[in-house]
């Protein structure tokens, strides 16, 4: 064991060891972590600061875009008479209804895509043709079909979300590197643990690529269906505000949705990295 | 007592679309190829390239069958992939999302090993190829050596009588090359493994094989066997610069020189047409 060892020095040198990477001390780490902290937040601070003073140096008109501390006042007072949660909790009962069935049949269906010719060549035309019709030119076809209920609106994220989800799922089982294909062959894996040990694994990372473009339609696409006929939701606050010329409620709205986009692709994003902490790290 | 793997006559012809005339063709990759390996031989082929290697290994691991002749594995025909052969490929293939641990456990899962088995066994393997320490590695973390041995201890897990080695160190720098090759060494005297061992070094070749098969340019045969009489490798101190190296260095740049040239020929031709 000894003649073993003295051959390979290399791999004794290379031998991790825990103690070795110092982390730097603590005031250190949260200065690191103040700065970039700073840094995330400047970019905005500064916008928000040119929309707080414009409309007040009189550079745009104040009644179409109001100061932003008149929205965040507007929007307080949304969120106090408990609008805001009524209007905020039909949107999001929507879109997550809406995106959660894109989930459960898009993953699966586009596995089978992927992996089985036949129902590739089945489906294929009817993919190109629905693919390339945009979700929103179909709104009034929901409309008319399942009324301006829940159902419609609930309908129409659903397909929007589909496609991104669907597409990415089945160009992941088509992009499995083609050595690890080999490998299962080479050990006769075949039928289901393929596609349990090597296929989903290494399709998991592009398929949340699409699950992650999905979130950001079904919010997309519900504010403008509920823009067209719906008696709540955040796409209707909006909508009825600018009726309404009720502007700060409207600027009000749209800070939500956004609040509400960014918070929902964190979420997804933490998903995927806690899927996919395997990959190699890209850019950082 | 019969060879433990026999080659007899054996072509293989792949159907090809002709871009020009859209008609399907014909490619013949080896033509009428004969080679015996002894149980527990270690055997190098080489040849120029795309004379058709890496058909005759795919032959064997039951990835691809013969258009004609009869592949032979403890004289049964082979029919399909299976675990008495491992196969070690060039790009290593390794599993990216699981940890050099968990990638040997794939081989042991392969083998249906009990769960409760495959944590010991496969540190064991890694153990093998000197790598303890770095079980819960992702493959992206270590060095292309590492990744290597992780495959070849994959391979080894579940125990293939035959190992499949497809050009494994070609995109390693030569250090690492030569020691992964004395490891390599160590472990098939240690195994009694069959391997059989593809490479474009004729360093290589000679250091690694008892016997080192040329083949000829495309469509590929089997040109001349070699037999290298150099003793037990890992005993002697610097045999790479020994005459009787340089004897078997040469004797093989020989055979390999003229069908390279041909082989470059071929390939201009079908580049013009
Ligand atoms: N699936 C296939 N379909 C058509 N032709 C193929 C196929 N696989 C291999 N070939 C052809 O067969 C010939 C032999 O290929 P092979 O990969 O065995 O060569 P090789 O000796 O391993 O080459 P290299 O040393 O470059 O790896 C090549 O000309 C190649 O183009
Ligand atoms: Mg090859």
């Amino acid at each position: 064991m000894t003649a073993l060892l003295e051959a390979r020095p290399a791999v004794d040198e290379e031998r991790p060891t825990r103690d070795r990477v110092k982390r730097p001390s603590l005031p250190r780490r949260v200065a690191d972590a103040l700065l970039t902290a700073v840094g995330k937040v400047a970019a905005i601070a500064v916008l928000l600061a040119v929309w707080e003073t414009a409309p007040r140096l009189g550079l745009v008109d104040a009644t179409f875009l109001p100061p932003f501390s008149t929205v965040v006042d507007a929007w307080w007072r949304l969120a106090t008479s408990g609008q805001l949660l009524d209007n905020t909790g039909a949107s999001l009962a929507r879109s997550l209804s809406g995106f959660g069935l894109a989930v459960a049949v898009a993953v699966p269906l586009g596995l089978l895509i992927g992996w089985y010719k036949p129902v590739a060549t089945l489906l294929g035309p009817l993919l190109e043709v629905f693919r390339n019709t945009a979700a929103l030119a179909l709104l009034p076809v929901f409309v008319l079909l399942l009324g301006i209920g829940e159902t419609s609106k609930i309908a129409i994220v659903f397909y929007a979300c589909t496609w991104p989800i669907l597409l990415n799922t089945i160009s992941a089982v088509r992009g499995v590197d083609p050595t690890l294909l080999r490998l299962a062959k080479s050990v006769d894996l075949s039928g289901f643990r393929l596609f349990q040990k090597v296929i989903l694994p290494a399709s998991v990372p592009t398929v949340f690529t699409g699950i992650r473009l999905a979130g950001a339609v079904s919010i997309l696409v519900l504010v403008a269906a509920e823009m067209v006929g719906a008696k709540a939701g955040l796409g209707y606050l909006i909508n009825a505000s600018q009726f309404n010329f009720a502007i700060p409620q409207m600027y009000a709205g749209i800070i939500t949705i956004s609040a509400i986009g960014v918070v929902f692709n964190q979420v997804l994003v933490a998903l995927e990295r806690r899927f996919t902490s395997w990959r190699v790290p890209v850019g950082s | 007592m019969s060879a433990h793997i026999v080659f007899r006559d054996v072509t293989k012809r792949f159907v090809v679309r002709d871009r020009a005339s859209r008609r399907r063709t014909e490619f013949t990759a080896v033509r009428g190829v004969d080679l015996d390996v002894e149980r527990g031989e270690f055997l190098v082929l080489v040849g120029p390239s795309g004379c058709g290697k890496s058909t005759l290994l795919d032959l064997l691991g039951g990835l691809t069958e013969p258009s004609e002749g009869q592949v032979l594995l403890d004289g049964a025909p082979i029919t399909g992939p299976g675990l008495d052969r491992g196969v070690v490929f060039q790009q290593y293939a390794l599993l990216p999302w699981r940890t050099a641990q968990g990638n040997v456990e794939f081989g042991l899962e392969a083998a249906g090993v009990p769960r409760r088995e495959r944590p010991d066994k496969a540190r064991g393997f890694l153990d093998l190829v000197g790598l303890s320490g770095f079980e819960d590695r992702h493959p992206h973390q270590l060095s292309g050596g590492m990744r290597q041995r992780v495959a070849i201890a994959r391979s080894l897990a579940y125990d293939p009588t035959v190992l499949l080695m497809d050009e494994p160190f070609a995109a390693l720098d030569a250090q690492t090359r030569e020691s992964l090759q004395d490891e390599l060494l160590r472990i098939w005297r240690r195994t009694g493994k069959t391997v059989v061992f593809i490479t474009h070094s004729i360093d290589e070749a000679v250091y690694l094989g008892q016997r080192v098969a040329v083949l000829t340019s495309r469509p590929g045969r089997v040109k001349e066997v070699v037999p290298i009489g150099l003793g037990d490798r890992t005993e002697q101190a610097d045999l790479r610069s020994s005459p009787e190296f340089a004897r078997y260095r040469h004797r093989i740049w020989e055979l390999l020189h003229d069908e390279v040239s041909r082989a470059q020929q071929q390939e201009k031709e079908v580049a013009a047409v």
